[in-house]
């Protein structure tokens, strides 16, 4: 199974200038698109019949400091009557902005935030931008890379 | 506006805040829920969580592979040999390798071990929660049953840490193999007498139906997976759709609702008790035999007679418990169906022994986050209900 396969070609033609590259591995595909289009691209995922991505699995981040555009946001979709996984990444500066996918799946509200708690990544037009695991008044972001697992 | 207790606001002054958890035994962990009531209506509820938050995915990054295992015995500690198994698939996957066929049969009976032990908690609670306490302790007697046979099997009751990557920690031996075998021909009967406390109980029913109710396309849209999306109508069962460890092999049912609410929520997991019941005990009539492990030094840890009488084997064992093993640089989403819906390891390896970056996808954090959808509209007693029905486990919604 090669997951993702077809729909990268798909959205090549779609929308060939928002794609920028991509590659996979064990049988898995990614492509990284243009952070400022992803809302766009996500409506199509989620509305054309061809794609019909109606679920966001999930929405996370790694941090990549020594690159030019340090953070890499990676959406994970499923589609359930094509039984097909899709990934897409974009890559934004230390701390986006990313158009947020609240609006077209519900579950990016909670993993949007959760990004945002992790990374410090900000979710243009997100509705509720608040931290979600770590408490209200910490200040740092936790899974950045120069925050060390023990500060003695 | 404060969040922390019982007060009114000045606008609407029949609205009354209240705040419910995070200590509170009908949140089944440190789920803390803000709820705005008007009379004995919830007008607005909002779920706070991050109370069970350790940084997992954090510790994951500064850890080789095996070292991370004992972490996910604590995600969903009701199944932690699901977890174990799901987080081994994840690494066998950037490895590329696939363990032996004994090796998939056990790690089968684990999982399927686990989904129960799992479903007997949430059963037990559940009805507790709604004033029948007499399910608690049916479910409560044959869950120590089922940990009586994940110990023997484990070492732990909780702390498992069975899997390896490439294999498990040791064969299951023919005893343990024939007390499962008790086990899973007596248990279709144990759930029988669960369903004649509750299935045709007019209080349970009255409770039940058609509270917390769950549209498919909300639950799809919120990531819902396991038997909370099945409930809504939606047959999505990893073990069906993509499956891991000869799950191909088996003849099971995926039970699913039509309604969306508490009761069919309920009805799927019973059923999916059951069905455990019946993979298990294929997998126990169609036991391979063999070795429970890869035959690859560099990877799985060696038989300790080896290593304590042989030179070769007694470094390897060194390199890989101080050091860990090499993966390949690469990325793999890998997922399994756990107790609770689709747990997912994302993990990105730029080479080496530890992950650059090890994201845990977990069923629960979805699932909670569906609760306001559940209980607002509805009345402060069926929120109880809505929670437990989701079945949520804070470790694994916090990591």
């Amino acid at each position: 199974m090669a997951d993702g396969e077809k729909t990268i070609a798909a959205l090549r033609e779609r929308f060939p200038d928002a794609v920028i590259s991509s590659s996979s591995f064990r049988g898995q595909h990614w492509a990284e698109v243009k952070a400022e289009r992803i809302a766009e691209i996500g409506r199509w995922l989620k509305d054309d019949p061809a794609a019909a991505y109606d679920v966001l699995l999930d929405v996370s981040a790694v941090h990549w400091p020594d690159d030019p555009q340090p953070m890499e946001v990676v959406y994970h979709f499923f589609s359930l009557a094509r039984n097909d996984r899709l990934r897409l990444k974009v890559r934004i500066g230390d701390r986006g902005p990313v158009p947020t996918l609240a609006r077209i799946w519900a579950s990016a509200n909670w993993n949007e935030r959760e990004t945002y708690d992790m990374f410090g990544i900000v979710f243009l037009g997100h509705p509720d931008p608040r931290r979600i695991l770590m408490p209200d008044d910490y200040t740092d972001h936790p899974l950045r890379k120069e925050l060390p697992l023990y500060r003695g | 506006m404060s969040q922390q207790g019982f007060e009114r606001s000045e606008e609407h002054p029949d609205i009354i805040t209240v705040n419910m958890g995070p200590s509170h035994p009908a949140t089944h962990g440190v789920l803390r829920i803000v709820l705005k009531l008007d009379g004995e209506t919830v007008v607005k509820a909002v779920p706070h969580i991050g109370y069970l938050h350790r940084g997992m995915e954090k510790i994951a990054e500064n850890r080789t592979y095996l070292q991370f295992l004992p972490y996910t015995d604590r995600m969903d500690y009701l199944a932690p040999l699901a977890a174990n198994v799901g987080f081994c698939l994840a690494v066998e996957e950037l490895l590329g390798i696939e363990v032996p066929p004994r090796c998939q049969a056990i790690r089968v009976l684990c999982c399927e071990l686990a989904r129960i032990g799992a479903h007997l908690v949430w059963l037990g609670t559940h009805a507790l929660d709604m004033g029948a306490a007499t399910v608690f302790f049916h479910t409560f007697r044959d869950r120590e049953w089922h940990y009586d046979l994940v110990e023997d099997l484990t070492g732990a009751r909780l702390t498992t840490s069975y899997t390896r990557v490439g294999g498990v920690t040791h064969d299951a031996d023919r005893k343990w193999l024939d007390d499962l075998r008790r086990f899973v021909d007596e248990f279709p009967r144990r759930v029988d007498e669960y369903e004649s406390l509750l299935t045709k109980n007019a209080i349970w029913i009255k409770r039940t139906q058609g509270v917390g109710v769950i549209r498919s396309e909300d639950a799809l849209s919120h990531g819902m997976t396991g038997p909370s999306l099945r409930a809504a109508g939606i047959e999505y069962d990893l073990r069906k759709t993509r499956p891991y460890s000869g799950y191909q092999n088996y003849d099971f049912e995926i039970p699913t609702g039509t309604e969306g609410d508490v009761y069919d929520r309920y009805l799927v997991r019973i059923e999916e008790m059951r069905q455990s019941a019946r993979i298990m005990d294929q997998a126990l009539r169609a036991m391979p035999e063999g070795p429970v492990n890869i035959d690859d030094p560099k990877i799985f840890l060696p038989e300790k007679k080896k290593v304590l009488t042989s030179m070769e084997e007694l470094i390897h064992q060194f390199m890989i418990v101080t050091e860990g093993f090499e993966c390949p640089s690469g990325e793999v989403y890998h997922s399994t169906e756990a107790p609770k819906g689709e747990l997912g390891f994302y993990i990105i390896s730029t080479g080496g022994r530890a992950p650059y970056r090890l994201r845990i996808r977990s069923p629960s954090f979805n699932n909670i986050s569906t609760l306001p959808i559940l209980v607002e509209g509805g009345l402060i007693a069926d929120v109880i209900a809505s929670i437990a029905s989701l079945d949520p486990v804070l470790g694994e919604v916090d990591r």
